[in-house]
């Protein structure tokens, strides 16, 4: 067994970091703060590589089957007997890569924002809110049981939505923080109430039980899920699909993807980390998570999850091809990507040689977080060097920012699925995987990956290669001198990232990460992926053709498309149809009625009961006249009126 | 323990205040009345847990009963269970915070903080008392010092909010002393005691009638729909220092009683009107958020969140499983101590930029950082982030209502969880459109907060904290009370 | 001449009680309407006195209530022409339509 003490030390060294920082940091740690946390999470960094030659080479493996692990366990909130939300770590294959991968890019975007954000006024704040990100992810990665993972879960939300609203002075920098944590938060309520469902039926909260009962046919639980229905469909894939729900919010699938290219108003270290690599995947790994129950016990579910990430992914990587922000067009090739992860999971089967969907998933994460934080690193030394996110204002910049441009190339091979580098052989996996099961979706996953290849290239020829800039044509080369690429902390992370990018692919990954924990033997087959890699060339000849040299051809071409040009430019208007349906319905026809109703309605049957007695009082007060006389007349009155009821009517 | 001290303690203090010559003294003195207030609540919760650990499973604890009016069975019958106990703690929190965020009150001090502490007082009689009739007695001693409070020292349309107050507050009461009449004339015995009619077994046709009268008298506190109209314009008016009493303890004290007397006492009626309870009260968390939503006073969207809040205990009490109970409870002191800190920050903010109005503000964050951060704390709480407070109890709250397999309970804790997204909404709007966005113009002087304030906000966020982080303790303490209230519904009539 | 009976007495009484009831309504002036409560006092003085002779001679019990309602009625007289004398200096008039100060 692991020792427990050291494990629960990966997440709680940042945790250490935000506390310290965030408390202390103003006054005692300005500058040397961001030394602070990167080697906090340096310590976290190594302590995760050892967990992870611990695990896989070690005690993992019991009779050829990974396990799973539970080093810690305490009780945070009894519900009743056998509900509770435990605090634990699971130690599992998914989870102890995900250890890795998270430590390991925030190392490098810590370092990198030693860099990058040197001279910040807030520069202790800063690294305070990365701690506390690392913090959350490592706790979401490593949680044991389900509720643990929504309170983890909300926690990267706050974390990113402090992390995008850290200029907070710029107004859209707001808007996007407060959009990404909205559009979230409407998932998660859909998580939650997938929790609850999922929760009520099997009995528990934690993990590992909750999937044993939910996978076996002849446990109560699974009867009384699987019976019963609710429209139709049974109370198990409701509460599957919720929290599948719960997991395209945070990793912005269609149609709740868009707070992601919003979200780049953050600093791009911030984007690289949690809009790239790590946070945006946790809907990915969420279902990961639960693939057990996806994968036996409600294959509809998990074909929803197919869909929902085939379409994700073309749509975005249509979107990308006509952005000219370069973190925009990054960021819908984030949200491609984490929909080819998506499908790949759909279309996969639970065990053995089926589970290659899941393999391939959980690689393509992976090599993602290498090439795809790698490619905003490398963006984020571009913006330091030109201040600028337009691709107009760039161009020809493979003289001044070297390192950086070989670097990008890197990545933009590996994204465009170039053998050998690393997207190569996650992508191929991917694509195997949907041929065998789906075609519809592996076209779909054929065409999203020439289209990658393209706006990849088109990004990396306007950027490095094309006319040099206006910007630079007055007089950016002196401006450039004395700024350079940004040091050797900024150009540290790019190295290590693009050998990870390029290397990562020869790891033999379902070696040791499989849906049921065996290993599983993957083949090459050469045949296969001559069809990918040609389209993937196509794409980046074409790009090249466009936009090496500065000419009219893209102009010309996308007034020949101009309606689907236009439609993709403005994001299929998916946003405007958002911003009609929150101004328009929910805050005109139920906020403004609400209101109205509480002030005029309810307020005023209060009002009125007060102004009704005011009334009554003011028609009868004219009896309290003051007059002695007439006070003595119903007196009078009174007397005889009483007189003739006892005479009368009393006996 | 002797409980009485709960209400010597803060007697005494009033009257200490009452002698002190000058303001500053009078400060003084109500702030060591208030420590020692909080002193003795950690001293109960310690005791209390001891004896619990000890394996005494009475359920109410450190008993008193002294003769009180023997001719009609009223005695001065006090005790403790774990609910109370909470209650006591929240009580004592924004007490101390209220007396250190009223630090700059000129007009008229020592009486601003004799009506404080005797309002105080009232509270703390109210959570310990096992006679309905001084229950009562405290509940009204709670209710008229907010009428001053408002009057006085308030701000705004400060008559008609005080008097809308205490005509509503007051028909409340009234319904609930109907309501206690009806069951002391119940049984063959008269009794007020409140343990002695729980072994009574009080008649169904007397509970169909009094349940709703005590339910309804109580709602009126926890701003039950519709009877929540005094909540904002109540809370807008007051003083900072009033609105925390009155959204921090005053609220409470309907939700506690709702609890104790009305659905401890009578389950049958209970169980007869819950589903009215739980569509009211899932009216008021919608409606309250999407009420919120259009308002543009920082202290009217506090107020209405509170009602949307509330609505969560009343959600809880409504469901009738342990956990919502516990759950409600827990919503009660978390909210009390997250609303007093956001009406605190409120106050702090007002006093430095003399407006309220969301609009008018903008950056603060820059000028103010403690302020700042403190806003975005309580509005996260608000919001129910985990870690803090508002998370814990809200889910609490969800996990209990969802033990009912049917469809009607379902689809209300569903609407209820749709309202966590609601809440994002306008809290998001409120912090982000005065903590963020570029500084306004003339707002580049204002000073941070001051010594008592940072106290005052840092004793609350200690609470919320500590409640976030470590919620086993506090479930551990009210769990067993609301059990108590379980056997008693789940007796076959 | 002949004996008056009770119904005598009381027919008297009656017609005292009514007159002042009528003194009462119908004057403006405080002394007088302090004299039309005198009448009905005396009415039913003279009321306990004829009772006590014609009905239970043996007892004292109505001469004892007579004396007692005088003696109160004196001291009421006082009291009243007091008022009567403030509200005069204060009202410059002891018209009961200008007291109308003490109503809603």
């Amino acid at each position: 067994m692991p020792n427990a003490t050291y494990i629960a030390l990966i997440p709680l060294l940042p945790l250490a970091g935000f506390l310290m920082l965030g408390i202390f940091g103003r006054k005692y740690f300005k500058n040397t703060s961001g030394v602070i946390g990167a080697a906090l999470l340096l310590i976290s960094t190594v302590l995760a590589l050892y967990t992870a030659y611990g695990y896989f080479f070690e005690y993992g493996k019991v009779d050829g089957v990974y396990q799973k692990l539970v080093p810690l366990k305490y009780t945070w909130l009894q519900f009743s007997e056998n509900v509770s939300i435990d605090m634990g770590i699971i130690i599992d294959p998914v989870s102890v890569m995900m250890l890795v991968v998270v430590t390991f890019v925030s190392l490098m975007v810590h370092i990198y924002s030693l860099g990058y954000m040197k001279g910040d006024e807030r520069f202790p704040t800063y690294y305070a809110f990365l701690g506390l990100f690392t913090f959350s992810m490592l706790g979401l990665v490593v949680s044991s049981n389900i509720f643990q993972i929504y309170i983890f879960w909300e926690l990267v939300g706050v974390s990113s939505f402090l992390l995008i609203g850290y200029y907070y002075d710029k107004p859209s920098a707001v808007a996007a923080c407060k959009k990404a944590f909205i559009v979230t938060r409407f998932a998660d309520v859909g998580f939650l109430i997938g929790i609850l469902i999922l929760a009520f039926h099997s009995g528990t909260l934690d993990f590992n039980t909750l999937i044993t009962t939910l996978t076996s046919p002849e446990t109560e639980g699974y009867k009384s899920a699987a019976a019963a229905s609710f429209m139709g469909v049974s109370a198990l894939t409701w509460g599957l699909a919720l929290v599948f729900v719960g997991g395209a919010g945070k990793s912005a699938m269609f149609p709740l993807h868009i707070w992601l290219p919003d979200a780049m108003e953050g600093p791009t270290p911030v984007s690289a980390l949690i809009h790239a690599a790590t946070m945006v995947v946790a809907g990915v790994f969420l279902v990961a998570r639960l693939f057990p129950v996806f994968a036996i016990s409600s294959p509809n579910a998990l074909t929803m999850v197919g869909y929902v990430g085939a379409i994700s992914a073309l749509i975005a990587a249509i979107i990308a091809c006509t952005q000219t922000d370069i973190k925009r067009v990054l960021a819908y090739s984030t949200m491609s990507q984490i929909g080819y992860m998506m499908f790949a999971l759909g279309v996969s089967k639970y065990g053995g040689e089926e589970g290659l969907g899941y393999t391939a998933s959980m690689f393509h994460l992976f090599t993602h977080a290498m090439f795809k934080a790698l490619l905003f690193l490398g963006a984020g030394a571009v913006i330091h060097y030109i201040h600028s996110n337009e691709m107009k204002d760039m161009g020809g910049l493979r003289k001044y920012l070297p390192v950086t441009h070989i670097t990008f190339l890197i990545a933009c091979l590996a994204i465009a699925g170039v053998p050998p580098f690393a997207g190569f052989f996650s992508k191929e996996e991917i694509l195997l995987a949907a041929y065998e099961h789906n075609t519809a979706i592996y076209w779909i996953a054929l065409i999203t990956s020439g289209l990658t290849a393209f706006y990849m290239f088109r990004l990396y020829f306007n950027i490095f290669w094309n006319a040099p800039s206006p910007l630079e044509r007055a007089g950016g080369e002196v401006h450039g001198e004395h700024h350079g690429e940004g040091g050797f902390v900024m150009m540290m992370p790019l190295v290590l990232l693009a050998v990870g990018a390029a290397g990562a692919g020869f790891i033999p990954f379902g070696h040791f990460i499989s849906s049921d924990g065996k290993q599983l033997n993957t083949e090459f087959h050469l045949q296969f992926s001559i069809a990918p890699v040609a389209l993937g060339l196509a794409g980046i000849f074409i790009a090249m053709w466009m936009y090496k040299k500065q000419n009219n051809r893209p102009d010309k071409i996308a007034a020949s498309l101009s309606s689907l040009y236009k439609a993709a430019y403005h994001k299929f208007y998916i946003d405007e149809i958002y911003t009609f349906i929150t101004q328009k319905i929910i805050f005109n026809l139920i906020g403004r009625p609400a209101a109205w109703f509480d002030k005029n309605v309810v307020d005023g049957m209060i009002n009125a009961t007060g102004n009704g007695t005011k009334d009554i009082s003011e028609s009868i007060k004219g009896l309290q006249s003051g007059k002695v006389q007439s006070y003595a007349i119903y007196f009078l009155a009174g007397v005889i009126g009483l007189a003739l009821l006892f005479i009368y009517w009393w006996t | 323990m002797n409980l009485s001290l709960l209400i010597l303690i803060p007697l005494l203090t009033a009257a200490a205040v009452l002698l002190m010559r000058n303001a500053a003294q009078v400060r003084w003195v109500s702030l060591l009345g208030a420590s020692a207030q909080l002193v003795l609540a950690f001293v109960l919760l310690f005791l209390f847990n001891q004896q619990r650990a000890a394996g005494n499973t009475a359920q109410m604890l450190f008993e008193t009963q002294y003769n009180w009016f023997p001719s009609w069975n009223i005695s001065f019958h006090l005790g403790v269970d774990g609910i109370s106990v909470a209650m006591i703690l929240l009580t004592a929190f924004v007490v101390i915070a209220g007396v250190l965020v009223s630090w700059n009150v000129t007009k008229m001090t020592k009486e601003f903080y004799f009506l404080l502490i005797l309002l105080s007082m009232g509270a703390y009689g109210f959570f310990i008392s096992l006679d309905l009739f001084i229950l009562f007695f405290f509940l009204e001693i709670a209710v008229i010092p907010k009428y001053l409070l408002i009057g006085i020292w308030g701000s705004g349309k400060k008559e008609y909010a005080a008097n809308k107050l205490a005509l509503m507050l007051m028909g409340g009461s009234a319904l609930v002393l109907v309501g206690l009449l009806g069951i002391y004339f119940s049984g063959k015995e008269h009794s007020f005691d409140l343990m002695k009619l729980a072994a009574l077994n009080i008649p169904l046709q007397i509970q169909m009638i009094c349940f709703p009268l005590l339910f309804a008298g109580f709602g009126v506190f926890t701003a039950l729909f519709p009877l929540h109209t005094w909540v904002p314009d109540g809370h807008s008016s007051a003083p900072t220092a009033g609105s925390m009493f009155l959204a921090g303890i005053s609220m409470k004290l309907g939700g506690y009683g709702c609890l104790r007397v009305a659905t401890f006492l009578m389950p049958e009626g209970a169980k007869e009107y819950a589903n009215i309870i739980i569509i009211l009260s899932v009216i008021a968390i919608l409606y309250g958020a999407f009420a919120t939503m259009m308002q543009k006073d920082l202290k009217y969207i506090n107020a209405y969140s509170s009602v949307s809040h509330c609505g969560f205990v009343l959600l809880g009490i409504g469901m009738l499983t342990k956990t919502s109970m516990t759950g409600a409870v827990m919503q009660m002191v978390s909210h009390g101590l997250m609303t007093a800190l956001f009406f605190a920050v409120i106050g702090m903010i007002y006093e430095r930029t003399h407006t309220r109005q969301v609009s008018e503000m903008g950056g603060l964050l820059k000028r103010m950082p403690f302020i700042g951060t403190v806003l975005f704390i309580v509005g996260l709480c608000s919001l129910g982030l985990p870690g803090l407070s508002g998370f814990v109890a809200e889910m609490t709250v969800f996990m209990g209502s969802w033990q009912h397999p049917d469809t009607f309970r379902r689809i209300a804790t569903i609407l209820a969880c749709l309202s966590i997204v609601v809440t994002a909404v306008y809290i998001l709007r409120a912090i982000t459109k005065t903590a963020m966005g570029p500084l306004k113009e003339g707002f580049e002087l204002l000073t941070d907060a001051t010594w008592n304030e940072k106290l005052a906000a840092l004793i609350l966020i200690a609470g919320i904290i500590a409640i976030g982080i470590a919620p086993f303790w506090l479930n551990d303490l009210i769990a067993p009370g609301a059990e108590v209230i379980m056997q008693k519904l789940a007796i076959p009539k | 001449m002949m004996q008056p009976g009770l119904y005598h007495l009381l027919f008297i009484s009656t017609a005292l009680f009514f007159i002042g009831v009528y003194g009462f309504f119908t004057r403006r002036n405080l002394v007088t309407m302090l004299m039309s409560v005198e009448l009905i006092l005396n009415s039913v003085n003279l009321n306990f006195i004829a009772f006590n002779k014609y009905l239970w001679y043996d007892k004292m019990d109505g001469l004892f209530f007579t004396i007692f309602i005088i003696a109160i009625a004196a001291a009421e007289a006082a009291v009243a022409i007091a008022i009567i004398i403030n509200l005069y200096r204060s009202h410059q008039s002891i018209d009961v339509e200008n007291t109308e100060d003490l109503r809603y």
